[in-house]
């Protein structure tokens, strides 16, 4: 068991170093000189060599990379070409409203997904576990953003009972939980459909087997059987798909931010696209990235903790 | 002795084809897998013949019919804040959805092939390979599309760029773990032993056995690539206004809520019919192709 933590934790640290060489060398690959970017159309050639001896572009690009990543390990990850804020200030004041709009989401997925998902298997082949694999696999099919959209449409422009958008207040008042609802369905409702078909076969795996069979035999009652027995040997492969899927909702959190104009790091970045503004864009994807790989990490280890069938080799 | 081999040669071909009708029958006997296909057929219909479909062009503007609802006379799906006609509008929409689908999606596959041809049957390769693999994994989601905009620039081209880049690394590990069982197998050895150049076992003997697999990671993939074309381009990094693209048209629906909310219903409608069809005949083809798996889904 420490050998494979210590294991996927050297695999951990070569990813990280993998994934923050391509963020890095994005910028060179990409068009457009980044001095010229800050400086504006009307700097001349002497400025721009300036501009460029002070971020250090006159040096071999390795060098700069290796720059850029000692900045990085104590906190530094450059200066927005737009504003000249700290990266790592503009991530942090945004990241709090991504993290609640990412948990709040998860939660809604598993709750729905995984309720879905066994009650299906309960009810195998009957209308419940007809309509709701075709729910799931409308969920799956519906373009988020549209979902949001329409979400607004009823319950903030038509019956207005919640608000259009925006996550401001704090998540202890009416207000913070009312605006959390629509875009935590929003981008929960894919989740929650994977979840639920995940659920679902891997429900009915674990009822048609032995063991099953003798509980049934013996005589334990139908709900101590699917809520006890079988429950927790079906959740394994839940996990594994909630934890590739934290990827999608993470991704997803980007769509989310913009349709409910929520202040969040996705939104930080699809302006910093727009706007060609490398060291916020470098910033937000090196960390998006990092949580991703790490929350798989800890999920890898949860997988082999509960389940001691698996091993690493 | 010849003639036991072609006749031998017969049944096998016999056998090949007697599979993929099994295949064909099994998908067909799936009604959501049906739906989707007719679906499917319906959009590659609409795709080929706009022209002829519509009385419209797509960005024809007339100032003088602006948003006006679903049902009205000569505008069925009424007109936006242009007096553009939305169904013109969504007819051309399902042809620049399915040429970037189907072009991201193949692309995609030519370099998940070869990445996943080559670690699989060669040995040496494989680690760089999978390294390749794990790193544009680590990547979550639409991310990885959306750094390679953010190198690119903001272009539906680029959107189609994106999407291959971001399909490699699903297609290499579902090849490569077909070439990993495959080439275990005596009929393999055989033809190595016979001298045959690994370009031909490769081409000729493994790549025809990975098909099943490749043909649902496909369909599904173009429910991917559709999703996310329209999503990019709602956020403003792929089609760009007037092009008729669904979600450049949710996009600009959606400051019409008040006044035009079909504006926006209507192009999310028609990427969630698309989205939905690839998905279930991609379900429905996996069921067909592994009779095995059908308890699970």
């Amino acid at each position: 068991m420490l050998v494979l933590i210590v294991r996927r934790l050297f695999q951990l640290v070569l990813l990280l170093f993998g994934i923050s060489f391509i963020v890095f060398m994005s910028m060179f690959i990409a068009p457009g000189d980044p001095a010229a970017i800050i400086a504006g159309p009307t700097a001349s050639a002497s400025d721009l060599e300036a501009i460029r001896a002070s971020m250090g572009l006159d040096k071999p690009v390795l060098v700069q990379y290796l720059d850029y990543l000692a900045g990085v390990l104590h906190g530094d990850f450059g200066y927005s070409y737009q504003t000249g804020q700290s990266v790592s200030d503009a991530i942090i004041s945004r990241f709090p409203n991504t993290f609640k709009l990412a948990v709040a989401s998860m939660i809604v997925a598993m709750a729905i997904g995984i309720f879905a998902g066994i009650i299906s298997a309960i009810k195998h082949n009957s209308w419940i576990d007809f309509s709701s694999t075709t729910i799931a696999l409308l969920g799956v099919s519906i373009p988020n953003f549209w979902l949001g959209a329409m979400l607004i449409l009823v319950f903030a422009v038509n019956l207005q009972i919640l608000p259009v958008g925006g996550l401001s207040y704090s998540i202890f008042s009416l207000e913070g939980i009312k605006e959390l609802v629509l875009p935590a369905i929003t981008l929960g409702t894919a989740s929650a459909a994977l979840i639920a078909r995940m659920s679902r076969s891997s429900m009915l795996e674990v009822i048609q087997s032995d063991y099953i069979r003798t509980a049934k035999a013996k005589g334990v009652k139908k709900r101590s059987i699917v809520w006890v027995h079988a429950l927790r040997n079906a959740m394994i492969p839940v996990i594994t798909i909630i934890g590739i899927d934290f990827g999608a909702l993470l991704g997803g959190t980007v769509i989310t931010e913009q349709v409910f104009a929520i202040n969040g790091v996705g939104r930080l970045m699809i302006d910093a696209i727009a706007a060609r503004d490398f060291p916020i864009i470098q910033g937000t994807v090196l960390l998006v990235a990092a949580i991703f790989v790490v929350v798989n990490l800890i999920i890898d280890i949860i997988y082999a903790l509960i389940d001691p069938r698996i091993s690493y080799d | 002795m010849e003639n036991s081999a072609t006749a031998k040669l017969e049944t096998l071909k016999e056998k090949e084809e007697k599979i993929f009708l099994q295949t064909v029958k099994r998908l067909l006997k799936n009604k959501l897998a049906v739906t989707g296909l007719v679906i499917i057929i319906l959009q590659v219909i609409f795709a080929i013949l706009a022209p002829l479909l519509v009385s419209y062009s797509p960005n024809q503007q007339n100032l003088s019919e602006t948003n006006l609802g679903i049902g009205s006379s000569h505008h069925f799906l009424g007109t936006d804040n242009y007096g553009r006609d939305i169904w013109t509008r969504v007819v051309y929409g399902a042809r620049i959805s399915l040429i970037v689908g189907l072009s991201a999606v193949s692309l995609g596959l030519v370099g998940g092939l070869i990445l996943g041809l080559l670690g699989g049957y060669y040995r040496r390769i494989d680690g760089i390979v999978m390294r390749i693999v794990d790193l544009l994994f680590a990547f979550p989601g639409i991310l990885l599309a959306m750094l390679i905009i953010a190198i690119l620039g903001t272009s539906l081209v680029n959107v189609v760029i994106a999407i291959s880049v971001w399909s490699i690394p699903g297609c290499a590990r579902i090849v490569r773990g077909s070439v990993l069982s495959i080439k275990k197998q005596e009929y393999i050895m055989a033809m190595k032993s016979l001298g045959a150049s690994d370009i031909r076992i490769l081409f000729k003997h493994i790549l025809p056995n990975c098909t099943a697999p490749i043909i649902v990671f496909a369909t599904m993939r173009m429910a991917t690539a559709i999703l996310s074309t329209s999503a990019l381009s709602f956020l403003g990094l792929g089609a760009q206004p007037p092009t008729p693209e669904w979600g450049a048209m949710i996009a600009a629906g959606q400051d019409f809520m008040w006044d035009a909310p079909h504006m926006a219903i209507v192009p999310g409608i028609a990427i969630m019919l698309t989205v939905f069809a690839f998905n279930v005949v991609g379900d429905g083809l996996r069921d067909a192709l592994d009779p095995n798996m059908e308890m699970n889904m």
